[in-house]
């Protein structure tokens, strides 16, 4: 097997790097000495001190050699993900062609399950995005980890994430894809936990596996329902197949078949649910926020680069299902379409209004996560499929800068609040930290513009990309298109659903803008509202350079990255940069079945529809909610700053609103009061009530009822059976009582009873030897 | 067939750890200090345990040419001639996993209890005596043999309870190992009188014990007519109900699940390792080896009151297992009772695929549906004999770290413990590793097998499946809660001066549990190739 010359086989090694990463790591360079626990220098941070112990602490070597084999993994990945990117550049039609290899996994009577990887157009697009941005996370996580006590821990976990989201995108078949996500909840679980002594990091951490396995369960079914059905997971010979694509559109389901629902939109509903709790979208979105527990690279590796991504990603890997049965480009919306594009635009909006009144730097952002990725799905929800694809993409990129400029921004504001305790400036305790502040709270922040000036125009760079500054930045342009596809079909055919993602859409667009430029307003803007923030800075060395680097590099692509997709009609631009087409829609459409294939299947839509000619509409709400968003934003915060001290204007603004918001509508704590308080106090009275109570109640009567039957038939053994029984030996016993009297010590009583006992054994031997005939 | 001087391989493997046990037995009167004994023991334990994989190797590569024989017969030889029964011994694609596993298991349980200083040797000798027990449980073919090894499992594992489990908790004169060891010797014990009587009443009137030629002829014996007086459907019945009671304590089916989480939870580590490891899966294999092909047509029969047939009688009972496994292991405490409770949770999994196996290899066998779908059935099964092997796997590393925990605490309360994380973390990953092997983490091997059962059972069961998901939600709910007591929060200073990272032994016993873990979860087919073979030969053999 020659992995790097064929090129169906090189596709293997992508994950295989980080992986690799991960077992060395965990098995032989993580070394660590022990070191008091109340050592500020190399222990200390996030770790409780322990008074007269000793804890492992990662020794040096250990920790640079763990932080190069990560880094070796990650690069190999990436190196290697180019070459297959350039061997994929070299088929003649990808889409129809594609690298591909499997091997017999398991066996399945006569026949075997294949796993293996592939390499189509959505790969291609994955292996774009997922190296680049994995790389400048880990580069980041040099930095921003160096004082860690356990980062050749973080390092290994990290790799593994990294690994695990690779073999995701490879993956040929839905059960490769499912690992893969798996072990991402699991890497994500154990990162944002990371801090495991903090007890919101571990409850954050239980929350999210908790609440993704919600949504896995009932994907798990899915994909074993789809197994069954088709019996095979493979996603070529089922999304690129119209044969299995019809048989799915036209089965009864096994369950609620009277309501006229196909097989393939019960496996869609279910496959969906997964992604539902993956990418955060409600009602299952409550645990992305408490995952900014974990370290801020994890936060990037969740938000942008991979966990959301992936349940996006499966998404778009199985469009062909979902779409199977309807035809959204004519306003027919099969029901796992239709559940997409209600839940997608709902949370979009709903996300959106809870991030306009946060005030953690981190939590701004994840909401805007759980909303761009309601945007995506959506988008998928109404057909939109090249639009979705292109918003994950560009989405990954400028989310990914923003929250690593975030941790920036926490990082210096940590370093902030260390100089000035060095200065004396505060009278607190001299223990590093002050547990009353906040170094993520924006109300803390201000002027960060002049002490952190990278990471502020990084920062602005991905937050306008974010808001869809039109025409320069790349969530402009990939905005823009799911807008453009879903007026579309509005006017064309007067689509409810594509209206009601219109119009919800639009007005998250418009709130993201805004709480955007709240964000970098409340942050960089006016004069620093606390000692901390006058003296925030990265400091210098590697981590400022470790930590800047990755800053610089994806506000490149927050920029560029838009500019593959743009519509090739765009007046002025499309010209200039889709001469002859645009570029992303055309390579990504070809993931999708043939029009030639599907058309002699009446259930199949035409997966290959035209981009959506230019309209000046969608353009126009773009523009529009962009620029006033970011303008309502820049009046509030940036031309009046904030001081020390005073009321977000947002309080007066919203009223009672506004504690509702800050508090996430008391979602969490609905879901706590309903769900988590009930399973707890049911799982004790299963044991107390039912087991204990019922069952062994039960035994222990049958127990005692035989006892009590055993002691009956004890007594009666006294009086009866033991009557016998002991009446035997009892008159033995007395019998040989009576004789032990004759022991009475005098030599001639025994010399007389040898006497009678010879004459009388005498007088039988003579009798029975016949000697004497008696008559 | 592997022979060792002259003698095949299988009869070893019976009788060499019970020689092996008396050997270490015999050796504390003599003096040799106690390492000897133990070192004597795990030596011997090693020995059993290459040959165990030299049987399975074997076995894979003899299976090809086996053909539509299920059987390896390895020994053949007269017995009991008075009842018929004959000494005969074989393996199939089945039987020499558990094979494998009990050979697997045994060495790691001994290292687990290489600490323990109280008659260390009359512990190490009973471990191999239950070896003794569960080898002939697996490799017999005849159904005295097969009760008799059966029953014998229990004498080890009651002293083992009895004598070596939990201390007294403070303030309490009795420990619970007491009432545990009691409990677990009547319930199980009960539990087989009425298989005696069926095994009995089988061989009587079959006129032989051969499980291979019950298969064939006890199904169909005197259809329609009279036995002992009565129709011999109901003494099919009543005969089924016999086996269906023992195995369903021993699996454990809920409700005949109580004595479990006592049996583990005051058991000695190495007894909870052999116990979840393999005692629970004699339970699974009587089912799959016996009850399913001797009374295909009982599966069917409708049930008095309930309206379902007993198949999906079982697979209700399973999928109460589940969910009210894992809801009780979420409500414990004590870590060793929710390992405890994680085994009813699993071998719910377990159960469902038996009565999905059940179910259509019935309705194919006696031609109610005879277009049932055996793909479907074929992959349910894999599942569940893989799901057994695995559950083997899990459990006992599960017991060996929560025992470890145990031994260095003296609590299994969760609340004693707390960022333990910080002081051992090799302990600590690997407890993460194996919880999550547990709770079915795509990767290890418990997802496999779950998978496949999943895969199997929704179109049989379909709401049933649905329901288990809850069961699989909340796996999660108490894996996560036993790690993050165990581990996760601020360090308890009370073990500040404790060592609490696993010994050298331990360690030892995990490595190989989670290499297996791992290369099940990421190439069953290293394994599954063996099961799918004579699982489909099984349903070959009823469709073809």
């Amino acid at each position: 097997m020659d992995f790097l010359n064929d090129a169906n086989l090189t596709p293997w090694l992508i994950p295989a790097g980080p992986l690799l990463a991960f077992l060395i790591i965990t098995l032989l360079t993580n070394r660590s000495k022990l070191v008091a626990a109340t050592d500020q220098h190399e222990y200390g941070g996030h770790h409780p001190d322990y008074d007269g112990m000793r804890v492992p602490v990662v020794n040096r070597y250990s920790r640079v050699i763990s932080v190069a084999v990560g880094m070796a993994g990650v690069i190999f990945a990436l190196l290697i993900s180019w070459r297959v990117l350039a061997d994929a550049s070299q088929l003649h039609h990808i889409g129809e062609e594609v690298l591909a290899s499997s091997i017999a996994w398991m066996d399945t009577g006569e026949t075997s399950f294949f796993m293996g990887v592939l390499v189509d157009p959505a790969t291609v697009i994955m292996l774009v995005m997922v190296p680049i941005a994995v790389l400048m996370i880990f580069i980041y996580s040099i930095g921003y980890m160096a004082h860690d006590p356990r980062q050749a821990r973080f390092f290994a976990l990290i790799s593994l994430f990294a690994g695990a989201m690779l073999t995701l995108v490879v993956a040929d078949n839905v059960l490769l894809l499912f690992v893969g996500w798996e072990i991402m909840g699991v890497c994500s679980y154990l990162l944002i936990g990371f801090w495991f002594e903090k007890e919101s990091a571990y409850k954050a951490a239980i929350k999210a596996f908790t609440t993704t396995r919600i949504a896995d369960v009932v994907m798990l079914l899915g994909i074993a329902y789809l197994y069954s059905v088709t019996g095979t997971l493979s996603f070529r010979d089922i999304m690129y197949s119209p044969e299995t694509l019809d048989l799915l559109a036209t089965t009864t389901p096994i369950i609620l078949g009277g309501w006229t629902v196909s097989a393939a939109s019960i496996i869609g509903i279910f496959l969906i649910i997964g992604t539902v709790g993956k990418s955060a979208q409600f009602p299952l979105h409550v645990w992305l926020p408490d995952a900014m527990e974990g370290p801020t690279p994890v936060s990037a590796m969740i938000h942008a680069a991979a966990m959301v991504s992936a349940g996006i990603f499966s998404l778009i890997r199985l469009y062909p299902l979902f779409a199977a049965g309807g035809d959204p480009h004519h306003g027919i919306l099969t029901e796992p379409l239709a559940f997409m594009a209600v839940v997608g635009a709902f949370t979009a909006l709903l996300a959106a209004t809870m991030a306009v009144a946060q005030s953690d730097v981190k939590a701004v952002l994840a909401y805007s996560t759980i909303s761009q990725l309601g945007f995506m799905m959506a988008a998928l929800g109404i057909g939109a499929y090249v639009a979705a694809a292109f918003h994950l993409i560009t989405h990954a990129f400028f989310k990914a800068l923003l929250f690593m400029a975030a941790g920036s921004v926490i990082h210096g504001m940590e370093h902030g609040e260390h100089h000035a305790h060095e200065h004396g400036e505060h009278d607190h305790d001299d223990h590093g930290h002050d547990h009353h502040f906040d170094p993520q709270d924006m109300f803390n922040m201000g002027g960060l513009r002049k002490t952190m000036p990278v990471t502020f125009w990084t920062f602005l760079i991905g937050g306008l990309s974010l808001s869809g500054l039109p025409i320069i930045t790349a969530g402009f342009w990939s905005k823009d298109e799911i807008l453009a596809d879903a007026w579309l079909v509005l006017e064309q055919y007067g689509s409810g659903a594509h209206a009601l993602v219109f119009v919800l859409l639009a007005a998250a667009a418009f709130m993201t803008a805004f709480y955007t430029m709240r964000q970098i307003s409340l942050t960089f803007g006016g004069e620093a509202r606390s000692e901390a923030a006058k003296h925030a800075s990265l400091g210098q060395g590697i981590v400022s350079f470790t930590m800047t680097l990755p800053l610089l590099i994806l506000a490149v692509f927050a920029v560029a990255a838009g500019f593959v997709g743009v519509p090739s009609d765009f007046p002025v631009l499309g010209p200039i940069f889709s001469p002859k087409y645009n570029a992303f829609h055309h390579l990504i459409i070809e993931a999708l079945p043939l029009p030639e294939a599907t058309a002699a299947y009446a259930s199949l839509p035409d997966y290959h529809p035209h981009a959506p000619p230019f309209n000046i509409v969608p353009v126009a709400t773009s523009f529009l909610v962009a620029l006033l968003g970011l303008w309502f934003g820049w009046r509030m915060y940036w031309r009046n700053p904030l001081k020390a001290g005073q009321q977000d204007p947002m309080e007066s603004v919203l009223g009672t609103m506004y504690p509702i918001l800050k508090n996430r509508y008391y979602l969490d704590d609905l879901y706590e009061k309903a769900f988590v308080k009930p399973s707890q106090w049911f799982g004790v009275q299963v044991i107390a009530f039912l087991d204990k109570g019922i069952i062994d109640s039960f035994l222990h009567v049958i127990g005692r009822i035989f006892t009590w039957l055993g002691d009956l038939v004890k007594v009666l053994n006294l009086w009866l059976i033991d009557g016998v029984g002991d009446g035997i030996p009892i008159a033995i016993f007395n019998f040989g009582g009576w004789l032990r009297r004759m022991q009475t010590g005098r030599v001639q009583q025994y010399m007389l009873l040898v006497l009678v006992a010879a004459v009388l054994i005498g007088i039988v031997l003579v009798l029975s030897s016949g000697a004497v005939e008696l008559q | 067939m592997i022979q060792i001087f002259g003698i095949d391989a299988l009869s070893v493997l019976i009788f060499g750890p019970a020689l092996a046990a008396f050997v270490v037995a015999a050796m504390a009167p003599l003096g040799p200090s106690k390492s000897v004994g133990r070192w004597t023991a795990l030596i011997f334990s090693l020995l059993f345990a290459i040959l165990s994989i030299a049987v399975f190797l074997d076995y894979q590569a003899a299976a090809p040419a086996i053909g539509d024989d299920q059987y390896i017969v390895a020994q053949d030889a007269e017995w009991f001639s008075a009842l018929g029964a004959r000494w005969t011994l074989g393996i199939d694609g089945i039987s020499v996993i558990m094979i494998l596993l009990t050979g697997i298991l045994t060495p790691l349980a001994i290292l687990a209890s290489w600490n323990i200083e109280d008659r260390s040797n009359m512990h190490m000798a009973l471990l191999l005596f239950f070896e003794t027990g569960s080898m002939g449980v697996f490799a017999a073919m005849d159904l005295m043999v097969f009760f008799l090894f059966y029953e014998l499992t229990l004498v080890p594992m009651y002293f083992l309870i009895n004598q070596w489990g939990s201390l007294p908790k403070a303030g309490i004169k009795y420990s619970g190992r007491f009432y545990a060891s009691t409990k677990f010797m009547i319930y199980s014990f009960g539990g087989t009188l009425g298989m005696l009587l069926a095994t009995q009443l089988i061989g009587w009137s079959a006129g032989t014990y051969n499980m291979a030629e019950l298969v064939e002829t006890w199904p169909l014996f005197r259809q329609g007519e009279a036995l002992l007086g009565i129709d011999v459907s109901t003494v099919k019945a009543l005969a089924f109900a016999g086996f269906f009671v023992a195995f369903s304590i021993k699996v454990p089916i809920w409700p005949f699940h109580t004595w479990l989480p006592d049996a583990h939870g005051e058991a000695p580590t190495a007894g909870s390792m052999l116990l979840a490891g393999i005692m629970l899966k004699l339970g699974a294999y009587g089912f799959i080896r016996l009850v399913i092909p001797l009374f295909p047509g009982v599966w069917l029969t409708e049930v008095v009151l309930i309206g379902v047939n007993v198949a999906t009688l079982f697979a209700i009972l399973s999928v109460v297992g589940i969910v009210l496994g894992a809801f009780a292991a979420f409500g414990q405490n004590d870590i060793k009772r929710l390992v405890a409770y994680s085994s009813v949770n699993h071998m719910g999994f377990v159960g469902i695929g038996i009565a999905v196996m059940a179910q259509t290899y019935a309705q194919i066998w006696t031609g109610a549906q005879p277009g049932a779908d055996v793909q479907t059935a074929i992959l349910a099964t894999n599942g569940t004999v893989l799901q057994m092997f695995n559950h083997g796997l899990s459990s006992a590393g599960m017991f060996l770290l929560a025992g470890a925990l145990y031994h260095k605490t003296h609590t299994r309360d969760l609340g004693d413990y707390g960022g333990l994380w910080v002081k051992a973390p090799v302990m600590g990953a690997i407890l993460i590793f194996t919880s999550l092997a547990s709770l079915g983490l795509p990767g290890l091997n418990g997802f496999v097998s779950e998978f496949l059962i999943v895969r199997g059972s929704w179109p049989v069961f379909t709401g049933l499946t649905a329901i288990a998901m809850i069961g699989l939600l909340f796996t999660g709910g108490y894996i996560l809660k036993g790690i993050r007591a165990v581990l996760h929060g601020p360090f308890n200073l009370r073990w500040r001066d404790y060592d609490l990272e696993l010994t050298p032994a331990e360690l030892l016993g995990m490595i190989p549990l989670m290499f297996l873990m791992l290369l099940t979860g990421v190439y069953p087919n290293w394994i599954l190739p063996t099961i799918n073979a004579t699982v489909t030969t099984l349903f070959a053999g009823i469709t073809g």
